[in-house]
């Protein structure tokens, strides 16, 4: 690997100084504020960290911003990721010193605020969702994803059924489904999808049995497509003993239209930075709480917000409710994200969320029905919040692939969608636009889309080399893999990789 | 509220095209039988009440007191320019960088938090971020199974409750066991790891050990004989793993320094308000020698075709969207902002900053230790500690309660943290940093001491 030329932005270490910016936030400590540690606890050498003043900082951080495309940049149809507007009034919550300068340690009768508005979110997700009971502990969706299978394991060993060793997980599912039950010391299963994109019942009878403790069902499925036959594929799981699991990541397509456990579901949970709109910060901080039907309520972790006869809140005390799975993490959970949850559900009101899906649906449906006949739209029934699009013809025809055409829209103007995800069709687009996306904005993306079919057959070495006006070009990847640099170093090449 | 733009017409364009007179048509899909109509919700709120509602339940909560409240949650002096900087919409409202060209901005934050905290752990290797320090310390335990073979971790019970209540979780679905190495009870090193135990845990024919995690400082507050453990868990064959907090780094010795494999912690001290209990940032670093058992995201720096510096998501062959139920974990998205919030904070600070913010804590807390000694609340052990420290309360419980209504909050009650150790029954785990004041410092003494001398009844 040369590099060659200026970097786009320096590093925080190429924009240090020796005694730039020192000694300005904090009166000096005493002298002697160390010397009752023992010496050799003390650090040998100061760390090599970077001396920039203030204005050095910001210039640092605005300039690494515009090097980024955003949701407040632009249209960012990232399918699966639900990439909506995030409201402002959310961030100016969560910043609100009572809810941000409480310890989480603090006595109850101390945090009432923060544990009501806490409860009120478990009751709503609740209602949403047709659960009976729902915790706010895991961090994000994949740590709820094994919150709920773990569950899953304690109810089915607390009936004493040791037996069930495996988790049943269709081929087009999120890879984190398949890496939770790993986690969680189940065998996945992989089990192939129908021709029409849709769960195989055939498939599902032929593998259910004495050994499944559960099946994870992700419902719009990753191919933006509802599960038609839900209803028989719950009766099929239920009858062999086996728990439903559904991966909610795909609830934001049908807020008031679909309710999982009303449904017959026994578990899932919710993304909230995909269907309540939290920021997703440059890859988290999220939340995903996890909602149980009443007969694993007892094996929620802990702790639980609970409300007193008296109206009082509190925390649930450790060890309180002994058959619980215990802990996923520390403390409550991501409480700064869940008041931008809870924001956001008290904003919309149940008619609102409804509005929420219905104009996602509308969104999705509208823009693959534009783009039919220029790229292969593979399942034809309308979709959810979300469709398949995929580069086939467009690759036989003129060697373009959905890299390629992904890589040129970022010449048009726009984020590309999720590329070959999921697995199950060839040169896949993932393409969700949400409902926060204005008609001509879906209009102009279509337009892109159409342009870059025609300068796939007119041009294609200017697709196949896309982007062009991107702050860098295509990156050698392998290099990266193959020589890791992880870390910034004062002197690299004294320090060959590995 | 609606965030949404759409007009009437435009719907009505959008139905048109597709041929549909209601958007209840794209539903249809949905058997009839499980079709939901509607939710029995709370009616939508406009902004102005929701304002409102939302500000009458932060009001709620007790931000006033004197709080000496720490075990793994700090209040630190936070620089305006880290929250301001963290509201650039292009770095808050963007996602994981999946296309490196126009995610460039997010891709050189990653990979200088990453050098920010090699540098402070002496580590190589620095994942992306993990949820927590509790997540994180799981993970790293973990890591030491999947890098040894073997499938018995052993973690000292200085480390933090939750710490352990996560990691137990976290074992049993992974089918691992783990089993606590004790505290001493007495003597000098009174509340620090039992390394006559640890030893003969390590030497356990049955158990081989594949990790031995210990916290420094621990949860009580004390430095542990990192170095000590660490060569009895090499002698063993284990890894070595550091819980570590990170302000504390900037003036203790490193992980790397005393032999830890891995350093695992809690970052939140770094530039996040406790908010509660998150979001936090979980901190997991390792040698080099670990690099393909690291689970989450890494960042690399690489160049494009024309040879420009640049950075990129790398070695991603461990990740769960790649390698499915062969992962290392089943991480996906994390906590890059707070990784952000670090990475500014850090840089706000500078070296001498970060020294300071450190050095004035420790100077307080041997302030806070000196007047709750005179106030006749003595330190329950005789090691030495950073900045956070358990004193000798009798009926400890209860005086935190009067304490609470004199403004006070007096830290947490060890009956209530650990209430499985006896010996810390009279324990009042308390901690200064550099926003405690000595004005604080003088009322919480005074109160106490008045607690503490006067009989019960006269209290109430």
């Amino acid at each position: 690997m040369t590099v060659t030329g200026n970097p786009l932005q320096p590093t925080l270490f190429e924009l240090s100084r020796p005694g730039r910016g020192a000694g300005t936030r904090l009166p000096a400590p005493p002298a002697d504020a160390l010397a009752r540690l023992p010496a050799s606890a003390r650090r040998a050498v100061p760390p090599a960290l970077p001396e920039l003043n203030e204005a050095t900082l910001v210039r640092h951080y605005v300039n690494l911003s515009h090097l980024n495309w955003s949701v407040d940049t632009g249209f960012y149809p990232l399918g699966s990721c639900t990439m909506k507007y995030n409201p402002k009034v959310n961030e100016w919550a969560a910043r609100l010193p009572g809810f941000a300068a409480l310890h989480p340690l603090a006595p109850d009768e101390t945090a009432q605020g923060t544990l009501e508005l806490l409860w009120r979110l478990e009751q709503d997700l609740a209602e949403i969702s047709g659960m009976d009971a729902v915790t706010l502990q895991p961090a994000a969706g994949a740590q709820g994803e094994l919150t709920g299978i773990l569950m899953v394991r304690a109810y089915h060993r607390a009936r004493g059924d040791a037996a069930r060793t495996d988790v049943l997980v269709p081929d087009s599912a999120h890879g984190t489904n398949p890496a939770t039950a790993s986690m969680a010391g189940f065998r996945t299963v992989n089990i192939p999808s129908a021709a029409d994109g849709g769960v195989d019942l055939d498939a599902f009878r032929a593998a259910l049995g004495p050994t499944t403790a559960a099946v994870m069902i992700t419902n719009p499925s990753t191919l933006g497509l509802f599960e038609t036959r839900v209803v028989e594929l719950l009766e099929m799981v239920h009858a062999v003993g086996a728990l439903a699991y559904m991966d909610g990541a795909n609830l934001n397509a049908m807020l008031g239209h679909f309710r999982p456990g009303a449904a017959g579901f026994d578990v899932m949970h919710f993304n909230v930075h995909k269907t309540f709109s939290t920021p997703h910060g440059g890859g988290g901080p999220g939340a995903g709480p996890v909602g149980v039907l009443s007969h694993l309520a007892p094996f929620l972790p802990e702790p639980l917000v609970l409300r007193e006869p008296d109206g009082a809140f509190r925390l649930e005390r450790a060890g309180e409710r002994p058959t619980s799975i215990g802990r996923m993490r520390s403390f409550v959970g991501n409480v700064g994200i869940l008041v931008r949850a809870y924001a956001y559900i008290r904003a919309h009101g149940p008619d609102g969320l409804r509005e929420v899906s219905d104009d996602a649906v509308l969104a999705a449906n509208y823009l693959k029905h534009r783009l039919a006949g220029a790229y292969v739209v593979p399942f034809e029934r309308p979709c959810m919040h979300e469709f398949v699009a995929s580069s086939t013809a467009l690759k036989a025809a003129t060697g373009v692939r959905t890299l390629d055409v992904a890589k040129r829209l970022i010449d048009k103007g726009f984020h590309p969608p999720t590329i070959y995800f999921p697995l199950t069709v060839d040169e896949a687009l993932l393409i969700e636009p949400t409902e926060t996306e204005s008609l001509e904005t879906l209009d102009a993306f279509v337009d892109a889309m159409l342009d870059i079919a025609r300068e796939a057959h007119d041009d294609p070495e200017l697709v196949k080399s896309a982007p062009h006006t991107a702050p860098v070009r295509r990156l050698d990847e392998a290099t990266a893999a193959r020589q890791p640099n992880l870390r910034w170093r004062a002197e690299p090449a004294d320090d060959p990789p590995a | 509220m609606a965030y949404g733009p759409h007009t009437a017409g435009e719907r009505g364009r959008m139905l048109e095209a597709l041929g549909i007179a209601s958007v209840d048509a794209l539903f249809e899909a949905i058997p009839p039988a499980v079709r939901a109509s509607g939710l029995d919700l709370a009616p939508a709120l406009t902004e102005l009440e929701l304002m409102e509602h939302l500000e009458g339940l932060a009001g709620q909560n007790r931000i006033d007191l004197a709080s000496f409240l720490g075990a793994g949650v700090y209040r630190h002096h936070l620089p305006p320019v880290v929250d301001q900087l963290l509201l650039r919409g292009e770095l808050y409202t963007a996602y994981t960088p999946y296309q490196p060209e126009i995610s460039q901005g997010t891709l050189q934050t990653i990979y200088e938090y990453q050098s920010l905290l090699a540098e402070l752990t002496g580590m190589d290797v620095v994942s992306a971020s993990h949820y927590d320090g509790a997540a994180a310390t799981a993970e790293a335990a973990l890591m030491t199974c999947r890098a040894t073979g073997r499938e018995h971790v052993l973690v000292s019970r200085g480390v933090h409750p939750h710490y352990r209540e996560t990691f137990e979780t976290y074992f049993a679905g992974a089918n691992l066991t783990f089993a606590e190495i004790p505290l001493l009870a007495g003597g000098p090193a009174a509340g620090t790891t039992d390394l006559a135990a640890l030893e003969r845990m390590l030497a356990d024919p049955e158990h081989p050990v594949a990790g031995v995690v210990a916290g420094h400082p621990s949860v009580l507050g004390l430095l542990e004989p990192m170095e000590e453990i660490g060569r009895l868990a090499h002698a063993a064959g284990a890894l070595f793993v550091a819980v570590v907090e990170p302000v504390g780094l900037a003036v203790l010795a490193p992980p790397a320094a005393y032999g830890a494999d891995i350093a695992a912690g809690e970052g939140q001290s770094l530039g996040m308000p406790p908010q509660y209990g998150g979001p936090y940032l979980g901190i997991v670093a390792c040698r080099e020698a670990l690099i393909r058992q690291i689970p989450g995201r890494l960042i690399g720096m690489t160049a494009d075709l024309e040879g420009r510096r640049a950075f990129v998501m790398t070695l991603r062959a461990r990740e769960q969207d790649i390698r499915r139920e062969r992962a290392a974990s089943n991480i996906c998205t994390n906590q890059a902002l707070c990784a952000l919030a670090a990475s500014i904070y850090v840089a706000a600070l500078g070296p001498g900053g970060l020294h300071d913010v450190a050095a004035t804590g420790a100077a307080r807390a041997a302030e806070l230790e000196a007047a709750l000694a005179t106030a006749g609340a003595p330190r329950l052990h005789r090691g030495a500690y950073l900045n956070e420290f358990a004193v000798r309360v009798p009926d400890a419980v209860a005086v935190h309660r009067r304490l609470l209504g004199a403004g006070i909050l007096a830290g947490i009650p060890l009956a209530e943290l650990e209430p499985g150790d006896p010996s810390l029954a009279e324990g009042l785990l308390v901690c200064a940093t550099e926003v405690t004041t000595p004005a604080e410092i003088r009322r919480f003494a005074a109160a106490l001491a008045a607690e503490l001398s006067a009989p019960p009844e006269a209290v109430r």
